[in-house]
């Protein structure tokens, strides 16, 4: 149910993003999404790719350092306010958000999260219990 | 398989060593007093004349050489031998600008490859083995010199010298390498390497001689973990010969001096007076044997400890423990002593690589101190957060071994250099 993000470790160096989505791009790897978060001595890359077993072998190779983890992408309202509603649910059950970003993709009224996750089982139930979708790898054509 | 490789001197009971030292060193004074015009000067210029020294008692009397004398005597100042009687030079990396060039006869030669070969037979070595010499071939003592050892044990030597990793492993692995000889840091880069390559069943190593850097306990069982071999350590100066100075045994506590072949001294470094066995001190070698470039009483500014107790393994040599640093890599910031060792420790101890290097700069009359750490894949997670805390961690063990605050750095996997030879640790820009 939930799908693959590689993290990768960025030095604090101009050009090192550049080297990696040019590197992903050479093996044509398309980017679903990414998000940085930085200190200021270093940061990491979080990406959704279409093929995350081809990408985080040719990280791998080109020496990077990366895991991979499990996170959620959710379907949200397309509209003022639709992300709002989701977080206010899961603030009132306590689910804790740990970090987020969006998915480039969208489709008619509909939006994507990238969501990651501590208490999974009560994420679930909460938005099980609102039926709020959780989007497959297969649905995203992710593999 | 042979335990020792000359089992006659190696084993030899005290009081013969000391009668076999005592001869050798009055012989040597002799040779040094008639054909080194430098060093008999300065035996002249302490007072001290070839009678005042009756026996290897007598051996406290005469004067201390130091790097600097070295480097004033350069290059032929403290030649013992004619040069049609040399055969070959050595020379240290001179990265401390202090370029020291070294003699040897045939004899030299011979008996400083004895050594090294008393190493390889230490560490399990036989004729059996393919002997896998990593370390600089050249002007460096180190690849020379285990190479020779090699020969005269009979392994199948390979001289592969520094550097090339790709083809170190492919002959790793087609030639069935046994016995690895490099230095520490780039064994373990090896054994990254054959990690990262998938090649852990194709590679044979059963033990590894390393040497030429200093380097921890820790770093040790990480090398032994990742390789599957047992790390003996090995010691040795250009000054004195080169590598097999001293070595360890299958205890792997201590490194037994060659002392058919070099006497050895703990001094305090500030008064220079000799120190009773098992006091902390610095290092001071006499060679017994060498004919070339015959050192009396060189100051090594490494810092250790000699212990004389029986050990398992049989030999009676005396022991030295690992140095501590040398004075050379002794930094000091901000007033405090720090060795690079201590780094080290920590790093290993907090899950990091042991490889780093330091930066010290002075900004506005203060010394600013910074360590590039690499980020490895044990370290790394999806959570800034978790870095972070692993990161203040690391700052506080830190601060509380070294006694001052360093600042840390992450940086890339292997963006710092080690594979040619020694790692360059320490990057200092103060200009004082």
């Amino acid at each position: 149910m939930n799908i693959h993000q590689i993290s990768v470790f960025l030095e604090n160096r101009t050009g090192q993003l550049a080297e990696i989505t040019r590197l992903l791009a050479d093996n044509n790897i398309d980017l679903r999404a990414i998000s940085i978060a930085e200190t200021a001595d270093y940061g990491l890359v979080r990406m959704i790719v279409d093929d995350s077993h081809k990408a985080s072998k040719i990280l791998l190779e080109h020496g990077d350092i990366l895991s991979m983890t499990p996170v959620w992408a959710v379907e949200v309202p397309d509209c003022p306010g639709g992300l709002a509603g989701v977080l206010a649910v899961l603030a009132e059950k306590h689910v804790d958000v740990e970090y987020m970003y969006s998915l480039f993709a969208h489709q008619e009224g509909k939006a994507y999260m990238v969501m990651r996750i501590h208490d999974e089982p009560k994420f679930l139930s909460t938005l099980g219990d609102l039926r709020i979708r959780i989007m497959s790898m297969e649905e995203l054509g992710l593999k | 398989m042979a335990k020792y490789y000359q089992p006659e001197i190696e084993t030899m009971p005290y009081e013969d060593l000391r009668k076999l030292q005592n001869e050798r060193f009055l012989k040597q004074v002799r040779h040094v007093w008639d054909n080194v015009p430098y060093y008999r000067q300065k035996m002249e210029a302490k007072g001290v004349t070839i009678d005042d020294i009756q026996s290897l008692d007598d051996l406290h009397k005469l004067p201390f050489l130091k790097k600097d004398d070295l480097r004033d005597a350069y290059p032929y100042g403290l030649m013992g031998k004619p040069k049609s009687e040399c055969v070959r030079i050595h020379s240290t990396s001179g990265t401390t600008g202090k370029r020291v060039v070294a003699f040897y006869t045939q004899h030299d030669v011979d008996l400083w490859e004895d050594c090294c070969a008393r190493a390889i037979v230490a560490a399990g070595g036989s004729e059996e083995d393919v002997l896998h010499v990593a370390y600089g071939y050249g002007l460096f003592t180190g690849g020379m010199g285990l190479h020779g050892g090699g020969h005269k044990v009979g392994c199948l030597t390979l001289p592969m010298s520094s550097g090339n990793t790709d083809r170190q492993l492919q002959f790793m692995e087609d030639l069935g390498s046994t016995i690895l000889c490099c230095t520490p840091s780039y064994a373990l880069y090896l054994a990254e390497s054959i990690k990262e390559r998938g090649l852990e069943d194709k590679i044979h190593l059963k033990a590894g001689i390393f040497g030429a850097e200093a380097w921890s306990e820790d770093m040790r069982r990480d090398i032994e973990q990742k390789l599957g071999i047992k790390a003996y350590d090995i010691f040795g100066l250009t000054e004195i010969s080169g590598p097999g100075v001293a070595f360890e045994c299958e205890a792997q506590h201590g490194m037994h001096i060659n002392e058919d072949h070099f006497i050895a001294e703990i001094i305090d470094p500030d008064t220079g007076e000799v120190l009773p066995e098992g006091s902390k001190g610095e290092l001071v070698f006499t060679s017994l044997t060498k004919e070339a470039f015959p050192l009396l009483r060189y100051r090594t500014r490494d810092i250790c400890v000699l212990t004389r107790e029986k050990c398992s393994c049989g030999r009676t040599f005396v022991k030295m423990a690992k140095p501590m640093g040398r004075s050379d890599d002794m930094l000091i910031i901000r007033g405090v002593n720090v060795f690079p060792s201590q780094i080290e420790t920590v790093l290993i101890q907090q899950g990091y690589a042991a490889n780093y290097q330091i930066i010290v700069d002075r900004v506005n009359n203060t010394d600013t101190f910074e360590i590039l750490v690499e980020m490895n894949p044990d370290m790394f997670s999806d959570s800034l957060a978790k870095i972070t805390s692993a990161e203040k961690e690391l700052v506080s063990e830190l601060k509380s071994m070294l006694g001052i605050a360093a600042k840390v750095k992450l940086v890339a996997p292997k963006s710092i250099t080690r594979s040619e030879g020694k790692a360059v640790r320490v990057i200092d820009k103060r200009k004082i």
